[in-house]
């Protein structure tokens, strides 16, 4: 189960994920970031509430990380401590911007 | 060891996990092992029900338990698909900037990193894989 929020703010985008972003989960997840991409020079993912990550997300991550590198800048926030061990050992805390 | 024989497909991950879980709840394996073994268990039954049988479609057989002090988890995929042994992919360039990296091919690479062993072999006609996890808190 992954619960998304999204919100707006002029040119800037949060989402906030609260569950698991997995093979099943990823997909959708996605789709709303493909479909909201628009004109966003500032894109924020939340992971407050994420429990749990897989290289399915990875890739979602990455998909719109290259996409925010030509149009503005994203920042992943509060991920947990498992997620943060997955962003190191896959080299994506060099890839992204994690605070 | 527990079994479960299970149509290869992405919509029984679910109960893949489940039955994961419940044999490591039982176990009183520590959570943080879990989400590591989880999504471990999440990329190799994924793998199998994506490219085993494609484009047909097949089943997986998984064997799970724990065993010994230090409590050891254990579990083994088969499948009678395509031979194809995982383990033999070279390791992603973990270092490469977002623009140069591929989307994907990280999977395996993670349970390399987060498991104990991981062991392939090609047998009676069917791929074998498995993986070990101590999980004493």
């Amino acid at each position: 189960m992954l619960n998304i929020t999204k919100e707006s703010n002029a040119n800037k985008l949060t989402f906030g994920l609260e569950g698991r972003l997995d093979t099943t989960t990823a997909p959708d997840f996605e789709a709303k970031i493909k479909e909201s991409l628009d004109g966003v020079t500032e894109l924020v993912i939340d992971m407050k509430s994420l429990e749990y990550i897989s290289s399915a997300g990875l890739r979602v991550l990455l998909s719109a990380q290259k996409i925010m590198n030509k149009q503005g800048t994203m920042v992943v926030t509060n991920a947990n401590d498992d997620v943060k061990e997955i962003f190191d050992v896959t080299g994506f805390s060099d890839i992204l911007s994690i605070e | 060891m527990k079994e479960l024989d299970i149509e290869a497909k992405i919509e029984k991950l679910d109960d893949v996990l489940a039955f994961v879980d419940g044999i490591l709840e039982e176990a009183e394996c520590s959570p943080k092992v879990q989400v590591q073994i989880d999504i471990a268990v999440e990329e190799i039954f994924v793998n199998i029900a994506h490219y085993a049988y494609d484009p047909n479609e097949g089943r997986a057989l998984i064997k799970a338990g724990v065993t010994g002090d230090p409590a050891l988890f254990s579990i083994e995929f088969s499948d009678a698909g395509i031979p194809y042994n995982p383990l033999a992919k070279e390791d992603p360039d973990v270092t490469l900037s977002a623009e140069d990296r591929p989307i994907g091919g990280l999977g395996i690479f993670m349970v390399k990193k987060s498991m104990d062993s991981v062991d392939y072999e090609y047998r009676d006609g069917r791929n074998v894989l498995t993986i070990t996890k101590g999980i004493t808190k």
